[in-house]
């Protein structure tokens, strides 16, 4: 089974997203790789690093900006010529808009928020949980190419070293590709991961007692490089900033670990961070609702144990 | 300007999936809610209206009840709504989904298109994107702030990382998102007078699409099957004796989280 | 000692009554305006409909919008919940030459009826006392039933407002001239917010306050207009759920006794339902009456209790909750209903106005009918070319009521739920007494409290309430969630209680309520502490206004969305 697998690239660097549905593809046969833009060429080498056989870059003035549709004109392109089974995404921003519209563009099938892909009786089979996560549906497509698009963070990066073939390429431009125009670039200054990005959260809810709870909140956080999450209920106390609200009226979370300091477990916080890997609670009372759904449950005090926490991981270096 | 806003019916993640008795199919009756930033979209479009004078109209594709999700965006202040319904629509994937909607759009011929982002817990479809493609035009998503005016529409485009400012020129798509906006309340006279703004219904052909590129006929994906999510794996509980910050630590490692 | 009644909040018709006050471009000029999306205004919204349909020339006096419906819910049957068994007639009588019983959303009649007195370990059957026998009425979910009313009020040319809460009666010289709805989009503190959408002035010749067990415009009106009732009104509350279950219930079954406490000491007054809602539902709910006085009783927490007693078990192991709600049920009965149900420009309709049958648990066919008679009522005197707001112009409703069958049948109970105050067996020999006779023994008023009235005490109830596990019984938590509620939770608080009371009185709000709004919060000594809220997690049950607070309607379109209680 032959796969295409769109890479972005950021600062000269190709992104973890699309390394590790590269890695996928190649544990299910053959992967290239294709990066578009500045320096394209140039970034593309490192891909062999992690599965690719043959990576094509395509470095046109048109590609320079990150804008979805001059790279649907380039990867209709570039399917046409190398005739892939599957092409695949990792979801950003970006590449859901190039995803959609190329699929459109080539009348393919497009499966989205997938979290595994296997081969059944030698066919392409994606996994992807459905309404609201509570059912995992296995999908698949008639016809092709296959278009999948992989939630993030479904697949980590694996080095197997080796080296890839570049072939760089031209394609042409659709008129209506090059008519929305980058005006402005700007990067966002960021003092420590914001909490919808962090790998690591450490939240505080009410069992904390006062706001003054939150300083071992910090330095935990701080000590593991996690960002720091927050309930409604202190938020609304003003105990901690609303941008750091985790729940249904905050933000969606779904970090590797996230650690859960005195709080209760509602469903409302519950919705905001049941998608992280691996969920810690640290809670006086056993039978507060969080128990039911954690990986790891401390029924104890927490002004001992995260202190505690906190000097462990700093003297491990 | 006229501006057309695409909306669409979701199902209410609240109200529980049952069967009615008199008719022995899925009760839909709970699940009459737009996607919670289309009214975003619906609100940007208003404003617009309101700076600039115009019409806003909503397009959508759903079942014929759908017309009751399209009574609130009416009562916003919304001018009229143009529903896509088709029995051979039902199922229909992304590509016919657009395709449907691409052909409504196209006899509406509108200055600027519209879309809402879902938010975190929708199922990520992009429709925008597509839709733009088969009407070749140019596409912003992610727009947390927006101004139109002269021919063309500015959006600032929010990513991973960090903001861009994009510009293309009118007839355009710009899908926002929910931080672009507060939508307002309908108020009573809206209400009120929703019900007798025109409301169009129109079908699949009435928007140049064959039944056979749309529905489950021409869906290019397939659902197989589905099943319970795999369980968290056995919980770990801790009572602490003074132990449990080191044994928590211990756990971490052990799982490579650090 | 500490008794809930010396922390009311003051409430009176300054709260719920005011004047007009929109220039006349902004208010909103209706016919009939109708609060409340339930049975009773429904079924006054069809009626008045079917009747202004005959009679064009009448309906041409209401203006452009001669019948509109204010619904503070998502749509209409969002805020309703009930059991329900109920009696068919008046909903036939509503739709009659117009649609069969087979057209209304129900899940058939009852297929067959048992009633237990419960122990822990054992279920006694009993033959159904004579106020619960059931043959004959019909199963629904009272929520389907207002999404089906709505639907038949529209088609007769009502107007049905959903999200639009009434804050307000405006009343001008002496009568009731509409209603003032609430603002949209205010923050926490009340200021506005960039959504802010004022409230409006509908202002209407009639006004029918339809709006159920906590009719906060319907106390105003009671105050305003010196309409008060013999007792003042007591409530119980339901807390219910429903499940998906794995094999068909073929009967429906009340029960009385465990868990509830016999002893007149500990003032606890219920039973429980459980209706099979065809052959993949059922439905099981717990009511007891407010007047208990043990700080730690909780009614969803004895429902969860109760449905660990193997009867229950047998019928709902293995299966699935899909639903949760709670919601109060007015009590009092006969004597509690105002003296009067009209005034000028006003009248009074269904639970509101007290018409409710306790002993029979029975309310919904009460509602339709005096929301019918009431339309009938406002016809009449619309079609004499009377000003609705006449003094006397609509005595007619009020004559009408109380010469139907509903009346006959308050009047036969009216002392049964109040006998129950002398303990479960006391009361219960009461009760039949009063049933074989037809209500005509024991004479004289027997006395209701108030539920605030009931000083509190602890006896460790709560050691034996299940813990939750989350597949068969629940926290309040996750029960809020299963309601539908997703309250904005910025809103101002719509709840008026102390925020400094005795620690008891906190702690049994904290119990009592089944969604969690109150926690006990600090200290401050002297034994008070403060009382911590979470305004967003109310269902709007009402159930601190019988104990020493008052539930006010808050922004329209939040609370509960029920559509299968």
């Amino acid at each position: 089974m032959r796969s295409l697998v769109f890479l972005e690239h950021y600062h000269g660097a190709l992104e973890k997203g699309g390394l590790g549905v590269l890695g996928k593809a190649a544990s299910l046969g053959d992967a290239l790789g294709v990066v578009l833009g500045e320096d394209a060429a140039s970034v593309a080498a490192s891909a062999g690093a992690f599965g690719a056989a043959r990576v094509y870059a395509c470095e046109a003035p048109e590609l320079a900006s990150p804008l979805p549709q001059p790279r649907v004109d380039a990867l209709a392109t570039l399917v046409e010529q190398v005739s892939p089974d599957v092409v695949l995404f990792a979801a950003s921003v970006l590449s859901a808009d190039v995803a959609s519209a190329l699929a459109a563009r080539l009348d393919a099938g497009l499966n989205w928020d997938l979290t595994d892909l296997s081969v059944r009786d030698g066919e392409l089979v994606g996994t992807r949980p459905a309404l609201g996560d509570t059912v995992i549906a296995d999908v698949a497509w008639t016809g092709g190419p296959k278009l999948g698009m992989v939630r993030a963070g479904s697949f980590d990066p694996v080095e197997s070293g080796g080296n890839a073939e570049i072939e760089t390429f031209e394609t042409s431009f659709s008129d209506h590709s090059t008519l929305a125009t980058l005006v402005e670039q700007s990067q966002e200054e960021s003092s420590g991961p914001s909490i919808e990005d962090a790998d690591i959260i450490v939240a505080g809810g009410r069992g904390l007692g006062s706001p003054d709870g939150f300083t071992m909140i910090e330095e935990l956080a701080a000590a593991l490089g996690g960002a720091v999450g927050a309930t409604r209920a202190v938020v609304d106390a003003g105990w901690y900033p609303y941008s750091t609200q985790v729940g249904q009226t905050g933000k969606t979370v779904s970090p590797r670990l996230y650690i859960a300091c005195g709080i209760s477990g509602a469903i409302q916080h519950k919705v905001g961070m049941q998608g992280s890997g691996t969920i810690v609670a640290i809670n006086k009372d056993p039978n507060a609702p969080i128990f039911d759904f954690c990986d790891i449950g401390v029924v104890g005090d927490l002004h001992q144990i995260v202190p505690k926490l906190t000097e462990l991981v700093r003297s491990r270096g | 300007m006229k501006i057309a806003v695409c909306v669409k019916q979701v199902p209410d993640a609240t109200v529980h999936k049952r069967i009615d008795p008199a008719t022995k199919r899925l009760d839909r009756s709970g699940e009459a809610t737009l996607n919670p930033t289309d009214l975003n979209a619906v609100e940007e479009a208003l404003r617009i209206k309101e700076a600039q004078g115009g019409e806003v109209v909503l397009v959508s594709l759903g079942p014929e009840k759908a017309v009751d999700s399209l009574r609130k965006a009416l009562a916003m202040g919304a001018d009229r709504a143009v529903l896509v319904t088709d029995e051979a629509a039902v199922g229909s994937d992304l590509l016919g989904s657009t395709r449907a909607l691409a052909g409504a759009l196209e006899r509406e011929a509108a200055d600027l298109v519209l879309f809402g982002q879902s938010s975190g817990d929708g199922d990520g479809a992009v429709l925008w994107a597509a839709v733009a493609e088969r009407l070749r035009r140019p596409v912003i998503s992610q727009v947390a702030s927006l101004s139109a005016e002269g021919g063309t529409v500015t959006g600032k485009r929010q990513t991973e990382h960090g903001y861009d400012v994009i510009s293309a020129p009118l007839p355009a798509i710009v899908a926002v998102s929910d931080a672009i906006n507060e939508p307002r309340y309908p108020s009573l006279k809206g209400i009120m007078g929703a019900k007798t703004k025109p409301q169009e219904t129109l079908s699949l052909s009435d928007v140049g699409v064959d039944p056979g590129d749309a529905g489950e006929a021409g869906a290019k994906t397939v659902v197989l099957g589905l099943g319970p999510p795999p369980s968290r794996g056995d919980q770990v509980r801790i009572e602490d004796d003074g132990s449990a910050a080191q044994k928590v630590l211990e756990l971490v490692v052990e799982r490579k989280l650090l | 000692m500490a008794r809930p009644i010396d922390f009311n909040p003051p409430f009176g018709a300054i709260d719920a009554v005011g004047v007009p006050s929109d220039p006349p471009e902004e208010r909103i000029d209706v016919g009939v305006a109708i609060v409340g999306a339930g049975p009773g205004g429904l079924a006054c919204a069809i009626r008045l409909g079917q009747l202004l349909e005959e009679y064009p020339d009448v309906r041409a006096r209401l203006g452009d919008v001669p019948i509109a419906v204010l619904e503070k819910g998502k749509q209409a049957g969002s805020h309703l919940l009930s059991g329900a068994v109920m009696n068919p007639s008046p909903l036939r009588e509503l739709f009659r030459g117009r649609l069969k019983t087979a057209d209304f959303p129900t899940y058939g009649e009852v297929p067959g009826e048992a009633v237990y007195v419960l122990t822990r370990r054992s279920a006694l059957r009993i033959p159904p006392p004579p106020t619960m026998r059931n043959h004959g009425n019909l199963i629904l979910s009272v929520s389907e039933l207002g999404r089906f009313l709505a639907e038949q009020a529209e088609s007769v040319g009502a107007v049905v407002l959903p999200e639009t809460a009434a804050t307000k009666l405006l009343v001008q010289h002496g009568r009731v001239v509409g209603v003032r709805t609430g603002d949209r989009g205010r923050g926490r503190n009340g200021e506005a917010l960039p959504s802010f959408e004022p409230g409006n002035d509908v202002v209407a010749g009639l006004t029918v306050l339809a709006e159920g067990t906590q009719g906060y415009l319907t106390a105003g009106a009671i105050d305003q207009f010196g309409l008060r009732g013999e007792n003042p009104q007591i409530w119980a509350l339901g807390v219910k759920e429903v499940w998906r279950v794995r094999k068909p219930l073929r009967k429906i079954i009340h029960t009385m006794g465990w868990p509830l406490r016999t002893s007149p000491s500990f003032g606890e007054f219920g039973g429980s339902f459980i209706y099979p809602m065809g052959d993949e539902l059922v439905t099981v709910g717990f009511v007891a009456g407010l007047e208990t006085s043990d700080v730690e009783f909780s009614v969803h927490d004895v429902l969860q209790e109760f449905k660990t007693h193997r009867l229950v078990w047998k019928i709902l192991g293995g299966g699935e909750r899909v639903a949760w709600g709670a919601k109060t049920i007015t009590e009092g009965g006969y004597h509690s209903i105002p003296r009067k149900l009209s005034a000028p420009g006003l009248l009074l309709v269904g639970e509101g106005a007290g018409l409710v049958n306790v002993p029979r648990l029975k309310g919904v066919h009460y509602a339709i009918e005096s929301g019918r008679l009431a339309a009938e009522a406002a016809f009449r005197a619309l079609q004499r070319g009377e000003v609705v707001s006449r003094v006397g112009a609509l005595d007619s409703y009020d004559e009408s009521l109380r010469a139907s069958a509903s009346w006959k049948e308050l009047y036969e109970v009216r002392n049964m739920r109040q006998a129950f105050d002398k303990g479960f067996f006391a009361g219960g020999a009461l009760a039949s007494m009063m049933t074989v006779t037809k209500g005509r023994a024991p004479n004289g008023r027997l006395p209701t409290h108030p539920n605030a009235a009931a000083s509190l005490k602890k006896t460790g109830r709560a050691s034996r309430y299940p813990t939750p596990d989350g597949t068969y019984v629940f926290d309040k938590l996750s029960s809020v969630f299963a309601s539908g509620n997703r309250t904005r939770d910025d809103q101002p608080n719509h709840l008026k209680v102390r925020r400094t009371v005795r620690r008891p009185v906190a702690e049994a709000w904290q119990w009592m309520c089944p969604a969690h709004v109150y926690e006990v919060g600090r200290d401050v000594g002297d034994g008070m502490v403060t009382v911590e809220i979470t305004p967003s997690n109310c269902v709007q049950c009402g159930a601190i206004t019988a104990k020493g607070g008052r539930l006010t309607p808050p922004e329209g379109g939040s609370g509960p969305e029920y559509t299968l209680t």
